[in-house]
């Protein structure tokens, strides 16, 4: 079972428009039950452990942020943030087997009341082809502004 | 709004024994005189020796609205100078740290000063002959603050040139910092990356008094501490098998009323003091293999057992810090404008311990105080709810007066319930004794 160059740059096209219709149990499947969601602080960041992150999160912590998101006393979440992605086209850098690497420039849009705030975004995946479906194995975001000081950014890019 | 201006002791009169007027949040004429006397007279957390290791390394941050310049003169001498070139005001450095090797250069003129501050030279400088410049502060060279201490590491600030002692100001609440620091078998830390940087839009004074607010946490915080406890639940573990990280870090906060009744509050003069005096959400911490070793190596096992024995909590050092002992972190809450604070989070390494107990540091470091965290993103719809709904007239007064006692005075230390107010009160004390200290001075001195 092998997978086109078409079919990954599809994978990130779905995943980015399950974020943004909140499709998050979906979105949880995608998932290899070991991946981690990182989202550096520091600029080329290298460590993700040792450091402060924004975030670096396991699977338990990914389902806890989606769950919260719907709960009945989750106040910042009333009413409810939305969010956007404006995605060029991926650039595959890695194809190895059952393996793949993506690196996805972006525009995330992110909104709540009167607030809007836009961060620009590097995205780079790492994809597992499991049982003819492709799985996200690791997520890293970089933020182009990472150093800056933020409002809250509660949904995930 | 306009009847405070100028008039320190007119905003004194908004804190009184168990409230404080809406103003002391909302009105940027008070947000006006705390800039210029609480935080001019009080003694005011800068950086880390760490962020400057060598010389001629600078850091750029602000006390109050005053931006300043940490930087290391010689091996052993950090400064303290505000930013602003002495001859139009440019600010000497933009960036938040680097190296500036032997002396400062602004970039408008060139004039250029020693990493003490001290005038180096100025271009052309037969043009200032005669005109009296070297009589007056600009011709002197970059400004310094009034006074400078260097605590176990820590750089503490006093603008003003005269006023209150370190040790004064401080008095036994340095145990905290102590603790901190001794938890490292060499007794130093070492800065750990940048910080989280957090903007919120409500007054600097919500998030400091939120740092001992022991009533919000199972409340506020429900969604993900409540959550965690529900999804952990849910996997059923079998027993002894490690728990998620999640659940050691944010679950605590789930606890109840009774276990923030029973840790305690303490208080020390001038408006310091801490949570966790008896236990605190960061007592059941896993154990780190070959830690306890190495600080026995060094302490010998009673005084590393006394060390690590503390579970101080939240110690706030008045105006706008607050430090994590058990876990070496410490959050600045700096004013921007009455509505408008950022929040820095910084994390520090004990020199000489195992690297796992800075990934433990880190990890509660961006599952707490980062602008990415499911804690913090309900934390700031309280305080900003809190700004907006401030501004309501006829109801203009806040209440601080849980557990308030009769004839409450601030002057010695206290332990109390861990659910009272008093630490609040505590802060409000030395808000209205900073404001109006040097006043007080010059009227005690006639
Ligand atoms: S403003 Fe700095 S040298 Fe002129
Ligand atoms: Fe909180």
């Amino acid at each position: 079972m092998s997978v086109s160059k078409d079919q990954i740059i599809d994978f990130i096209y779905e995943e980015a428009r399950m974020l943004d219709e909140g499709r998050h149990d979906e979105w949880l499947a995608l998932w290899l039950t070991d991946g981690h969601y990182w989202m550096p602080l520091d600029y080329k960041q290298s460590d993700p452990i040792n450091e402060t992150s924004l975030l670096y999160e396991d699977m338990f912590m990914l389902k806890l942020r989606v769950e919260r998101l719907n709960g009945a006393r989750t106040f910042s979440q009333k009413p409810k943030s939305r969010c956007h992605h404006v995605i060029q086209r991926p650039f595959i850098d890695e194809m190895n087997g059952d393996t793949f690497v993506t690196n996805t420039s972006m525009h995330y849009v992110e909104t709540r009341l009167d607030e809007q705030q836009l961060l620009a975004l590097t995205a780079r995946h790492d994809l597992t082809l499991v049982d003819g479906q492709l799985r996200i194995a690791n997520k890293r975001i970089d933020i182009l502004n990472c150093d800056a000081a933020f409002r809250n950014i509660q949904l995930l890019p | 709004m306009g009847f405070h201006v100028g008039n320190p002791k007119s905003a004194a009169d908004l804190v009184q024994a168990h409230q404080v007027h809406r103003d002391v949040y909302i009105s940027p004429d008070v947000y006006a005189l705390e800039m210029k006397h609480v935080f001019a007279n009080a003694w005011v957390f800068v950086g880390h020796e760490s962020q400057t290791p060598k010389k001629g390394d600078y850091f750029a941050t602000q006390i109050g609205n005053q931006p300043v310049i940490q930087v290391r003169h010689k091996p052993d001498d950090i400064h303290v100078l505000l930013n602003r070139c002495p001859h139009k005001g440019t600010k000497i450095v933009i960036d938040r740290q680097g190296n500036t090797g032997k002396f400062f250069r602004c970039p408008y003129h060139a004039w250029s000063f020693k990493t003490d501050g001290c005038l180096l030279a100025i271009p052309l400088k037969k043009g200032y002959e005669g005109t009296g410049l070297e009589k007056t502060q600009n011709g002197k060279g970059m400004k310094a603050v009034g006074a400078v201490k260097n605590y176990r590491g820590f750089i503490f600030a006093r603008l003003a040139d005269e006023g209150i002692s370190f040790e004064e100001f401080f008095g036994d609440s340095l145990s905290s910092l102590d603790n901190m620091v001794d938890r490292s078998p060499e007794g130093r830390l070492e800065v750990v990356g940048p910080p989280l940087r957090y903007m919120h839009y409500c007054n600097w004074k919500m998030l400091v008094e939120n740092q001992t607010d022991t009533c919000h946490p199972m409340v506020a915080h429900e969604s993900s501490a409540g959550i965690a406890v529900k999804l952990y639940e849910e996997l059923n573990l079998p027993k002894g098998a490690p728990k998620p990280a999640a659940m050691q870090i944010i679950a605590p906060f789930m606890s109840p009323y009774e276990f923030f009744e029973g840790m305690g509050i303490r208080t020390w003069p001038n408006g310091h003091g801490h949570t966790g005096v008896h236990h605190s959400i960061h007592s059941d911490y896993s154990a780190i293999p070959g830690y306890f070793e190495a600080m026995v190596e060094t302490y010998g096992e009673e005084k590393a057992k006394t060390i690590l024995d503390e579970n101080r909590h939240n110690t706030v050092y008045f105006p706008n810090i607050m430090i994590k002992g058990p876990i070496q972190q410490l959050r600045t809450f700096i004013p921007l404008a009455a509505d408008k604070t950022i929040v820095e989070s910084y994390i520090y390494r004990l020199v000489g311990a195992p690297d796992e107990l800075t990934a433990r540091t880190a990890m509660y470091n961006r599952m707490i105080n980062a602008p990415t965290s499911i804690v913090g993103h309900d934390d700031l719809e309280m305080y900003e709810r809190a700004q907006e709904g401030l501004h309501v007239n006829g109801l203009e007064w806040v209440n601080i007066s849980r557990l308030l006692e009769d004839d409450e005075n601030h002057e010695g230390e206290a332990v109390l319930n861990g659910t009272t107010e008093r630490q609040m009160r505590n802060q409000f004390d030395a808000w209205r004794k900073f404001m109006t200290y040097d006043q007080d001075q010059q009227e005690a001195a006639k």
